[in-house]
């Protein structure tokens, strides 16, 4: 009857929390409110697709093909040329100022080249660090000028691929896009509730001087930490239903891989996230202690993570950095498998990390649990 | 055999020694005062006593069971009820006994409920928030929960602080009930009237357990001369003899004075000028546990000095 674990034991564990979030209405209330709040107010910010992006072309020649591609790359509706430079170097300076999103080149023997079918070249130059915005103008770009030429030239000659255009993205090589934003919101909305949630979840009892008589019971370490996360996983599925739901109905995000291997991969995050919480909540004294430490975590793991800036962009030692966040590796794996269809092969590494995060927050939650009041 | 056998309880909070070398005996069945003046460390001696708090030296053995190495087995077998309510104030007084019950794992859970609140006259209060009822309301909730996997023996930390006289009587009627059942209450308190309910007493100051035993041994061996006067004039006289040699404590009582010395030779010298006034009466009284205790702060506090 006694031993280390009784699942009797922990059933009342369980009962008492569930009652007690249930009471708690405006955290329970946020718990739910938040995340899609947070969804609708990122999502939308980041999923906006600015049109008339003020642009620079460098036109050396002002031929008949050079005016018929400027012309319907402002019928995209992405470009704006509001200047037309003379020479590169004051389209740069245009460019750092953020005078400009886009850099037109038109090399001067363009034409020529269209005329004999050899292999003619424009080159963009996008202001990355909104890649958001660059992303969507780039992606139009290829086909417009082809069909934009082919009309000209009154032949099927230029088909699309013969026009070599070459893009460079300037001070964010990866080139985030809206698709790759969203999913990742998922990750850091979960993250944050989660670990704050959890991290109250001891310092809460001591600070209500509930802790003595719980400790006083015959509760074991164990049940008494199953018995504070479990509860959140529940509300951590919650939540990732009402983000994926959302993510499809208002941003059409595409969903291409397994549903089942993506809410197993979100399951052992969630995990690995409230047993961080309880970590959390076993070496702060204090509530507001424990939701410092909550937030002195959660800056690096957005910043570091892959979710702001583009992982591989950084500096090795940044990426050790990185690697050391459950987030890290939940991006990975949801990238892949809802943008990329990955198989469980493919994500079985980045979801063995995971897995491992639960083992060591809970080996190390478990050795710091205080079982007198010493 | 002995409910609490312990030895030598140090504890030290910050380099400052809370509980100096502590030893008690308190024999099964036996109701036992635990009394002291506030930070003499009576919660820090309970909480070691349970397996809350780890001493930093002493043994002893609760309920047979080692104090340092069997802190589980105490806790399956101790009723512990804290100085301050630490059951759940969001959580009605049906959830939180069945909580307790679930958690020793009584069963059917749902029955040792029903008979708990019966038995504690709460049946009609169980859908009411813990967190709202009163303080006498909250020690019985308390106690029901303590006692509801029927510990061998119950700890109890000030548990009427707050609580009116009537529910105290009723709170203390109770406890003899459960000591004539067998079980053992080491109970910590700060009124007299409650020290007198009590079996036997020890008496913590400081840190440092000073007496104990029953009530009339720790007055006798207290070794007090009490006398008791009356007559006209009474707050002059108090304040003459406040200042006098061999006077330790004066302390009116209705219209009487009780005047208490241990040096009993110096005390009626100093008295002999008073008994010789008009209308004065000077007799010989007897020491009341308070004023025991009153002498033992004081002395702790001149020790301090
Ligand atoms: N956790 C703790 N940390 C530091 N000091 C403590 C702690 N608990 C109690 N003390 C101190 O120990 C002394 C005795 O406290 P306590 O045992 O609560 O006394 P009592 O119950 O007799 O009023 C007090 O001075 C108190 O401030
Ligand atoms: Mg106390």
């Amino acid at each position: 009857m006694s031993g280390l674990f009784s699942f009797t034991r922990l059933g009342a564990l369980l009962v008492k929390e569930f009652i007690q979030m249930r009471r708690d209405r405006i955290t329970f209330a946020m718990m739910l409110a938040v995340p899609l709040m947070q969804l609708v107010l990122f999502g939308y910010a980041i999923n906006n697709d600015p049109k008339a992006l003020p642009a620079a072309v460098v036109a050396t020649s002002q031929d008949r093909y050079t005016r018929a591609v400027i012309s319907a790359l402002e019928i995209t509706g992405y470009y704006r040329f509001d200047h037309v430079v003379r020479t590169v170097e004051e389209g740069e300076r245009l460019m750092a100022s953020g005078a400009v999103v886009f850099l037109v080149t038109i090399p001067s023997d363009f034409a020529r080249r269209v005329d004999r079918d050899d292999d003619p070249t424009i080159l963009i130059e996008a202001d990355a660090t909104d890649p958001a915005a660059a992303s969507g103008a780039i992606s139009t770009l290829g086909t417009v000028a082809a069909s934009a030429l082919a009309r000209e030239s009154g032949t099927v000659n230029a088909r699309p691929s013969d026009i070599e255009i070459v893009v460079h993205r300037r001070y964010n090589p990866e080139g985030i896009s809206q698709y790759n934003i969203v999913p990742g919101l998922l990750g850091v909305i979960l993250q944050m509730t989660m670990v704050m949630m959890t991290s109250i979840a001891l310092t809460r009892e001591s600070e209500r001087g509930t802790m003595e008589n719980l400790l006083a019971m015959p509760a074991s370490p164990i049940e008494i930490m199953l018995g504070k996360v479990l509860p959140y996983l529940i509300v951590g599925a919650v939540q990732v239903a009402v983000v994926l739901t959302a993510a499809r109905l208002l941003f059409g995000i595409p969903f291409i891989g397994s549903v089942g291997l993506l809410l197993s991969a979100v399951l052992i995050f969630v995990f690995a996230l409230v047993l961080l919480g309880y970590t959390i909540s076993t070496i702060a004294r204090t509530q507001m202690q424990a939701l410092q430490l909550t937030f002195f975590f959660f800056l690096p793991s957005i910043l570091l993570s892959g979710f702001m800036f583009p992982f591989r962009g950084m500096p090795d030692w940044a990426q050790w950095i990185g690697e050391v966040f459950p987030l890290t590796h939940f991006l990975r794996v949801i990238r892949a498998v809802m943008l990329k269809g990955a198989e469980f092969s493919a994500v079985a590494f980045e979801t063995g990390i995971l897995a491992a995060f639960v083992l060591i927050y809970s080996a190390v939650a478990l050795t710091r649990f205080r079982r007198t009041l010493d | 055999m002995n409910a609490i056998e312990v030895a030598g309880l140090v504890k030290r909070f910050g380099g400052k020694t809370v509980v100096d070398n502590v030893s008690m005996t308190v024999a099964g069945g036996e109701i036992v005062g635990f009394l002291g003046p506030n930070g003499s460390g009576k919660t820090t001696t309970i909480r070691m006593m349970c397996g809350l708090l780890t001493p930093d030296a002493g043994q002893g053995r609760v309920l047979g069971y080692d104090l340092l190495r069997e802190a589980r087995k105490i806790k399956r077998e101790v009723g512990y009820m804290t100085q301050r309510f630490s059951f759940y104030e969001d959580l009605t007084i049906e959830e939180n006994l069945a909580f307790v019950a679930r958690l020793y794992e009584l069963a059917p859970a749902k029955a040792h409920v029903e008979r708990a609140l019966e038995e504690l006259g709460m049946t009609s209060r169980r859908r009411q928030m813990a967190g709202t009822l009163s303080g006498g309301w909250k020690q019985r909730m308390a106690l029901a929960a303590c006692i509801m996997h029927k510990p061998r023996l119950l700890l109890l930390d000030e548990p009427t602080a707050g609580v009116d006289p009537q529910a105290r009587r009723e709170f203390w009627d109770e406890i003899h009930r459960l000591a004539a059942d067998g079980l053992t209450v080491l109970v910590s308190t700060h009124y007299m009237d409650e020290a007198e309910r009590c079996h036997r007493i020890s008496y913590i100051s400081y840190g440092k357990l000073i007496a104990s035993g029953t009530v009339v041994e720790v007055v006798r061996d207290a070794k007090l001369a009490t006398y008791v006067v009356s007559g006209a004039d009474l707050a002059a006289i108090a304040a003459s003899l406040k200042a006098a040699p061999g006077v330790e404590q004066v302390a009116p009582f209705g219209a009487t004075l009780h005047v208490v010395g241990s040096d009993r030779a110096a005390l009626e010298r100093s008295l002999e000028p008073v008994a010789a006034r008009d209308g004065v009466r000077v007799q010989e009284g007897e020491t009341s546990l308070e004023d025991v205790f009153i002498q033992f702060m004081s002395r702790a506090e001149d020790n301090m000095r």
